[in-house]
């Protein structure tokens, strides 16, 4: 199992949710991504596409300026 | 038993390809989802990013409506790409800056690509005849499915019995008869079948999908391709064209205003892009300064931003002036008069 980031900062959505989709394509099921962003519209989208496409968010992070969501690749 | 068959449905996010996607999924077709990301998107919340919006509901429609559906939904970036379709359409713009037929054209190619390389059958997108004037008229229904190489592959199951049949009916892989006869502009029939479907609370874009069909934003685009004597944009310069208040004194500068908490917010993110400016002395909002301005129009920059600060009405305001390279200065500047700013500097 890997744990790996993605820095979306400064991207809109769903700019992030295509990186964070790109990028589980290259990992294994059971690795660890953490998407790193500032466009609050993540914290709906990114759950939304994990759920669509049965991955598990972990946790979510949120602090002055950034959007922090954790995920297992499913 | 027979092969279940697969189809990709174009999903923007709107009512039309929710109900086109389920129509077919009603006949045992494995669906799933692609949408085409432009750049020019029109998302729930990129209006988000101004505070006065926030109350509205910050969803993606299309990721919405995928998840409505139970489908997958493939998200495909094709900002550079569309960049031709927009600058050189074959068949030119509608209301304003919107080259629906050649995008319409161009997703549809790019989802026949998607079906040769992920193995599925056929195409399916919400159309209606009459629904749109530029893309979505029985002349030019013909012409999508043609010049996009989709041909026969391409159904419209909304208005498909309007229609020549398509591949998909012909082999039965689809029932025409259970397809549908929409056509203009009512949205009556798709009302109902959103009912009969169960679905609530779908979106329902007045403007169309995407940022080229609004005036403001249209013009904005294209003053930026008119100072920059060509026409080129990248996608920090579609993004900025969102936020903010765009004045343009002169061909080689631009002041972008951030008009609330909201837009500072994400224009802060863009700071050691750009020369940038807030006023020191009084409460006011950050600006940023886009092309080569001389030492006298970061002046003029200063002036401005001024103005829409909480000491617009002051003898002197101090302006801190931020270079790329992050060093700083600050000017005096009287904050300009509204009746100062000339109304053709407003893009
Ligand atoms: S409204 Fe925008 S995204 Fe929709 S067809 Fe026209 S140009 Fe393409």
């Amino acid at each position: 199992m890997s744990k790996e980031t993605l820095n979306a900062k400064r991207l809109l959505c769903p700019l992030p949710v295509i990186r964070t989709q790109d990028k589980v394509k290259t990992m294994q099921i059971g690795d660890v991504l953490e998407v790193v962003c500032t466009d609050p519209g993540v914290m709906q989208d990114i759950p939304a596409w994990c759920r669509i496409n049965g991955h598990k968010v972990l946790d979510t992070l949120t602090d002055e300026m950034e959007y922090t969501i954790i995920l297992e690749v499913g | 038993m027979s092969k279940q068959r697969k189809a990709v449905a174009l999903i923007s996010g709107g009512l039309d390809s929710l109900l086109a996607a389920r129509t077919i999924m009603d006949q045992g077709v494995h669906v799933e989802g692609i949408n085409f990301y432009t750049g020019f998107c029109v998302e729930g919340h990129t209006h988000a990013i101004r505070k006065k919006d926030k109350d509205k509901p910050k969803r993606n429609n299309a990721l919405w409506s995928a998840e409505q559906l139970g489908i997958k939904l493939h998200i495909v970036d094709i900002i550079e790409e569309y960049k031709d379709v927009l600058i050189n359409p074959k068949h030119g713009y509608g209301a304003n800056m919107n080259p629906c037929l050649d995008c319409k054209i161009f997703m549809v190619h790019k989802a026949k690509e998607w079906i040769k390389e992920n193995d599925f059958d056929f195409i399916i997108t919400g159309e209606v005849i009459g629904q749109r004037p530029m893309s979505q008229r029985k002349d030019t229904m013909p012409v999508i499915a043609e010049e996009s190489g989709a041909d026969e592959l391409l159904l419209r199951p909304l208005c498909a019995q309007n229609l020549p049949m398509t591949l998909p009916e012909r082999e039965g892989w689809v029932d025409r008869e259970r397809l549908h006869n929409f056509s203009g502009r009512g949205r009556k029939p798709q009302m109902a079948l959103a009912d009969e479907f169960g679905f609530e609370d779908f979106a329902q874009p007045a403007g169309g999908c995407c940022f080229l069909t609004d005036k403001s934003y249209s013009d904005k685009l294209v003053d930026l391709w008119s100072a920059r004597g060509r026409k080129e944009y990248d996608l920090d310069d579609i993004m900025l064209l969102k936020v903010g208040r765009h004045i343009r004194p002169k061909d080689n500068f631009k002041v972008i205003v951030a008009r609330e908490d909201g837009e500072a917010r994400f224009m802060q993110g863009y700071k050691k892009d750009f020369i940038n400016m807030n006023c020191s002395s009084h409460r006011g909002p950050l600006a940023m300064v886009d092309g080569a301005p001389t030492e006298e129009d970061l002046l003029v920059a200063a002036k401005l931003t001024a103005r829409y600060g909480q000491g617009r009405d002051a003898e002197k305001v101090d302006i801190t002036i931020r270079e790329k390279d992050g060093s700083e200065r600050t000017v005096q500047v009287t904050p300009f008069k509204s009746d100062e700013i000339p109304k053709q500097w407003f893009v």
